[in-house]
């Protein structure tokens, strides 16, 4: 099988998957719990979805274990368990689909804001990525999904860590911006220039964006990310912005209006599409149709 | 300069160092705690989230301010309840079941209680029934309840639903509040007040202990 980043430098669009904490809720997960608990109590749901956006067309597929940092496990009292949790959501996502797609180990925020802002001791939470970077690594992901960082020096961090301790595996790292009206920044003040910049000189191999805007917002976010990086773009928005309806929440973009979206993100230059929050295996089926 | 306005104007310049030395220096010179309070720490905050708010700043120098606010107020409160200044009311506060954002509640937290109320804070990831426990224990008259998740969201109708269930409706008045909550969906839920920031929600809540008990 010819390499990620070889067919993303030969020109290849590939498919993301969608949203999996929808999908882990109507499967029992319960809320206040951490959705890394399924990895090794019922794996069985994990190959499930797998399996879902693997037949959705999906040619990344992501790993749960967005929260399985030891920071963040900590909060539940899981740090102990962090090797295993964090394995056995890569293993999952390996039976279900073997070769057939790439593995994507998701990194999430360790939940800390860092020092002098906040309680985060940069080196304990670098530490705390490496550990869970060498767990993802060693059972087997194919790429390592740094993602929805809203604090650049948090996404600097892991990426260090990735490249320490996984230098075979390509590195994606995708941030959450807002638009103002100076610009996109994240919550914590990073520009997209400033992300693609520092980003790329810690060794992330693809960058860009995931969740926090719509589709529509996110090829404006791509197009600024094309103009401040030569490397592979990844970006993977929600399905729009959430809104309360009858009591409920609901995201409202459809899957056409999402692949529609996406020959847009196509031509701004990414190489990497799919979803995060409010999109299901439908979105990523019509986003396969799209840039077929 | 005033040193009032010294104050907030070091809170806005996210000089939090400078913060308790200049609430000292305003002490000795005789202003007035509660003026110090609203004049300059408030004014200063008001002024960093309404900043923040349309993103000419970002979440650290929030988070700056605060620690700076939380500085003089520390200076300040034993004074306030020396003078005798009467506790504005007191209101249960927390980020709801499933939800572990606590930057904005904690906001709020620091606002109302530069306000004068008696805040219980009961932290983050509070099921629907400890809110409601507390108040009646604690004798509140105000929950607060803080969601930034589109899924905890539905929790903050489960405590409405309580607070009904248990006979306290019109006694205990229930404001929310969070990026993803809305005035429409307070309505919608049927709870008293949204509040849209740390300085808005304190006006909501004051609005809710004078119309209350
Ligand atoms: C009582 O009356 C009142 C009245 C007014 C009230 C009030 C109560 N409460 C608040 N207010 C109001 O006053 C405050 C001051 O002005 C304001 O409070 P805010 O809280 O709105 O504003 C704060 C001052 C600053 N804002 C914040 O602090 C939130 C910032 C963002 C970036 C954010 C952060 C920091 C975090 N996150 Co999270 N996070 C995001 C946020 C994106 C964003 N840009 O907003 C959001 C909220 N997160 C999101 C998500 C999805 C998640 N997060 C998660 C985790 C985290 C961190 C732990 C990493 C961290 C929280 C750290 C902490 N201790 O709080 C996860 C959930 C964890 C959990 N179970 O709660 C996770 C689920 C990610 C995951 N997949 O695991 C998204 C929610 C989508 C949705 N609408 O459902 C999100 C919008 C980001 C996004 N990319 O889209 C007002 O709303």
């Amino acid at each position: 099988m010819k390499s990620l980043l070889e067919r993303l430098a030969a020109g290849e669009v590939l498919i993301g998957d969608g949203a999996w904490g929808t999908l882990l809720m109507t499967r029992g997960l319960e809320p206040g719990e951490a959705p890394e608990v399924l990895n090794r109590s019922r794996p069985e749901v994990l190959e499930e979805i797998a399996r879902l956006y693997l037949e959705a067309g999906a040619d990344l597929i992501t790993t749960n274990s967005f929260g399985g940092s030891p920071a963040r496990l900590r909060r539940y009292g899981l740090d102990g368990q962090t090797e295993e949790i964090n394995r056995a959501a890569v293993a999952a996502v390996r039976r279900a689909v073997g070769g057939r797609a790439f593995v994507s180990a998701s990194v999430g925020p360790s939940g800390h804001v860092l020092k002098p802002y906040g309680d985060g001791d940069p080196a304990e939470i670098g530490a705390g990525f490496e550990r869970q970077i060498r767990a993802l690594a060693e059972a087997g992901a194919d790429l390592v999904c740094i993602e929805t960082m809203i604090d650049l020096a948090e996404a600097v961090l892991a990426v260090r860590a990735a490249r320490a301790v996984a230098p075979a595996l390509p590195v994606m790292a995708t941030m959450t911006f807002e638009r103002s009206r100076r610009g996109f920044f994240t919550v914590m003040g990073a520009s997209v220039e400033q992300a693609a910049r520092e980003l790329g000189e810690a060794g992330a191999d693809i960058l860009g964006s995931n969740c926090g805007n719509g589709s529509e917002v996110m090829v404006e976010v791509a197009r600024e990310f094309r103009a401040h990086t030569t490397r592979p773009i990844a970006i993977q928005p929600n399905a729009g912005l959430p809104e309360p309806r009858g009591g409920e929440t609901v995201y409202p973009e459809t899957p056409e209006f999402m692949a529609e979206q996406a020959k847009a993100l196509v031509l701004a230059g990414v190489g990497i599409v799919g979803g995060c929050c409010g999109t299901t295996p439908e979105h990523v089926r019509a986003l396969r149709a799209a840039v077929a | 300069m005033d040193i009032l306005k010294e104050i907030a104007a070091s809170l806005e310049r996210g000089e939090d160092d400078r913060v308790a030395g200049l609430v000292r220096q305003a002490l000795e010179e005789r202003c007035a705690p509660l003026d110090i309070l609203n004049r300059g720490l408030i004014a200063g905050m008001d002024v960093v989230g309404e900043q923040f708010r349309k993103r000419e700043i970002f979440l650290p120098d929030v988070l700056i301010a605060a620690r700076g606010m939380y500085a003089g107020l520390d200076l300040l409160k034993p004074l306030l309840a020396q003078e005798g200044v009467p506790s504005a009311g007191r209101i249960v506060l927390g980020s709801v079941r499933g939800d572990l954002h606590d930057i904005g509640k904690n906001l709020v937290a620091i606002m109302l209680k530069g306000a004068g109320f008696d805040v219980l804070d009961l932290g983050a990831d509070v099921p629907a029934q400890r809110f409601v426990d507390a108040a009646q224990e604690h004798g509140a008259t105000v929950i607060g309840l803080s969601a930034l998740l589109t899924t905890t969201m539905p929790v903050m109708k489960e405590v409405v639903e309580l607070v009904r269930a248990r006979g306290l409706a019109g006694r205990v008045k229930v404001i929310v509040g969070g990026a993803p909550v809305s005035e429409a969906w307070a309505r919608e839920i049927g709870a008293d007040a949204h509040g849209y920031d740390a300085a808005n929600a304190v006006e909501r809540v004051r609005a809710l202990v004078a119309a209350g008990a």
